[in-house]
Order: C-alpha cells, then sequence, then structure tokens
C-alpha cells in the first residue's frame, strides 16, 4: 500500500474548475434572486470546499480512518451552527405561545 | 542508501514502515485541522447569529467592501493551492528542485494575498470603518454595521495571521527541500503544511461569499 500520486493534470483541472465556480459566485452575487442567493452562494461555496478537500488535501483516495475523521470534523461543526441557531431562531416563538398561553 | 543525500528524513524507530509513518502524519495533522474547524466555526457561528438578525445592516456592511480586490484575492488564493498541491506531487515523485521553485511560488502568492489585504485595510482605516472610537457611519442602523466590520475584521484578521504563519512554515520546509530532506517514501512535512495552506485556502473560500458577496443584490 503506497501512496496514491494524483496526477498534474487532474491538479489543473480542479484549479480551473475553482476559478470557474469563483467567477460564476461573483455573477450570481448581482442577480435578484431573495433566499436563493444565499444558497447559491453557500452551494458554491461547499462545492468548491469539497473539490480542495476531496482533490488537494487528498482526502478522495486517504484511509478510511482520516475520512472518518475529516466527516466529523464538519459534522460537529454542523452542530455548533445547528443548535445555536435552533436556539436563535426559534426565541420569538416561544414568546408568542406564551402571552397566547 | 547510495547515491540519496545524508540530509534525507527516513524511518523514525518507532514505526514499522514508510506507509505507517506517513498515515500517522496525515492523520495527526487533519486531527489538528478538525481542531482549527471548530476554531473559526465559533467565529462563522457569531456571523450567522448577528446576520440572521441585523441582515439589512451586514449589507450595507458589505457594499463597503472591495468585491473587485475580493474576486482577485480568491484567485490569488486558489491559485497558491494549486502550486502547494503541485509541491507536493513534486516531492512525492522526487523533484527536489521543483518542490523548492513550487513552495516560493506558493509563498510568492501568498505575499501578493497579505499584500492586496494591507490596501483593504488601510481603505477601512481612512473611511473610518474599524470598529472603535473612530467608527463612524452616516447612514442607519450604524452598530449593525460596526458590528459587521467587528467580524469582518476578526475573521479575515485570524485568517491573515493563519497565512502568516503558514509562509513561515513554508520558508522553512523550502530551506529543509533545498538541502534533500524530502525523499516519495518520507515527505510528510511537505503534505503536512500543504493539508494546512489549503484548509486556509477553504476558509477564504467562505469568507468571500460571506462577507463580500450576501447581500450585493440588495439596493442600498
Amino acid at each position: 500500500m503506497s501512496e496514491y500520486i494524483t496526477s498534474v493534470r487532474t491538479y489543473l483541472f480542479i484549479f480551473l474548475a475553482l476559478m470557474v465556480l469563483t467567477v460564476i459566485t461573483v455573477a450570481v452575487a448581482f442577480l435578484h434572486l431573495g433566499p436563493l442567493n444565499d444558497i447559491a452562494a453557500m452551494g458554491i461555496a461547499i462545492t468548491k470546499a469539497c473539490l480542495v478537500i476531496l482533490y488537494f488535501m487528498h482526502v478522495r483516495h486517504s484511509s478510511r480512518l482520516t475520512k472518518v475523521v475529516v466527516v466529523a470534523g464538519f459534522l460537529w461543526l454542523l452542530f455548533l451552527i445547528g443548535f445555536t441557531m435552533s436556539d436563535y431562531l426559534t426565541r420569538g416563538l416561544i414568546s408568542m405561545q406564551s402571552t397566547i398561553g | 542508501m547510495q547515491g540519496e543525500s545524508n540530509e534525507a528524513w527516513g524511518l523514525a524507530h518507532h514505526f514499522d514502515s514508510y506507509d505507517q509513518q506517513r498515515e500517522a502524519s496525515y492523520l495527526g495533522m487533519w486531527v489538528f485541522l478538525v481542531t482549527e474547524i471548530m476554531f473559526f466555526g465559533g467565529l462563522f457561528t457569531a456571523y450567522i447569529v448577528y446576520r440572521s438578525s441585523q441582515g439589512a445592516a451586514f449589507a450595507l456592511g458589505s457594499h463597503e467592501l472591495d468585491i473587485t480586490l475580493g474576486a482577485i484575492n480568491t484567485a490569488v488564493l486558489i491559485g497558491s493551492s494549486l502550486t502547494m498541491a503541485l509541491a507536493v506531487w513534486a516531492a512525492q515523485t522526487g523533484r527536489r528542485k521543483a518542490i523548492v521553485g513550487f513552495i516560493l511560488a506558493t509563498i510568492l502568492l501568498g505575499g501578493v494575498f497579505l499584500g492586496i489585504k494591507v490596501v483593504e485595510y488601510s481603505a477601512k482605516f481612512e473611511h473610518h470603518l474599524v470598529p472603535g472610537p473612530n467608527f463612524h457611519w452616516n447612514g442607519p442602523e450604524a452598530s449593525g454595521v460596526e458590528m459587521f466590520f467587528n467580524l469582518y475584521f476578526l475573521m479575515t484578521g485570524l485568517h491573515a495571521a493563519h497565512m502568516v504563519i503558514g509562509i513561515g512554515i513554508l520558508l522553512v520546509v523550502a530551506v529543509l527541500a533545498w538541502r534533500g530532506a524530502f525523499t516519495p517514501e518520507n515527505h510528510n512535512l511537505v503534505e503536512g503544511v500543504g493539508l494546512y495552506w489549503h484548509f486556509v485556502d477553504i476558509v477564504w473560500i467562505f469568507l468571500f461569499p460571506l462577507l463580500y458577496l450576501l447581500g450585493r443584490n440588495i439596493q442600498v
């Protein structure tokens, strides 16, 4: 089991994809899409991050143990954001119920 | 071994094989990066909390940032990630001088990024947009805009600090590479600093849309 070597071709292709996605995200930011603006910007950013992680950081060809650590790291970030926002975004709802009750 | 540089880093005695040594090194670096995810994650969460309640102020603040410089810096940083990835490739395929060349290119692009950041920061100082006693905002939502710039300086500042540290480590790695420390069997330090550099790139990939782009479509 020796190390997988990503080809220069792959690196250049990923670089090109990242550049194209950067141009798209800037262009989309000026369109009037309402809440879709946020979703498009974050969707593109997550796509770019995944390309960097999988190819530049070699996670695609890493051991399962490394993959578990990477996924766990981002899962905990989602917990942090998810639990925090489940508090902040529902505060109004609770005070409304208490006035009704 | 014949023909191999005396400087080459071999197999540490506590590892059975180069594969095991490499796996331990990469895994250890990733565990560190997970702590970095949480480090920046706190700031990203703060951003989401404040933006969810002060979206209009954040849109106003976002309009004060230079989208052209931000986009150029995004391209520069992605370019530096490419040269960093190629430095690792050079190490994997035993090209000593190419490792040094690609690392120097990465340092150069990192320097360009920081230079542009200095230009942006100084413009914010001139426009009284730095939070504190000199912060001055003529429009509505002054406290919300100040909070936006608090987060802007904290997040980009922490990011820039990581870049400075990264450049420092890269300089050391370049010298080691020149001396022939890295071989196709053991170039774990090159890959390690590469992982760090790509992580810093990923942070910017999120900072750019969150700070420069969101709210750009709203007329103010």
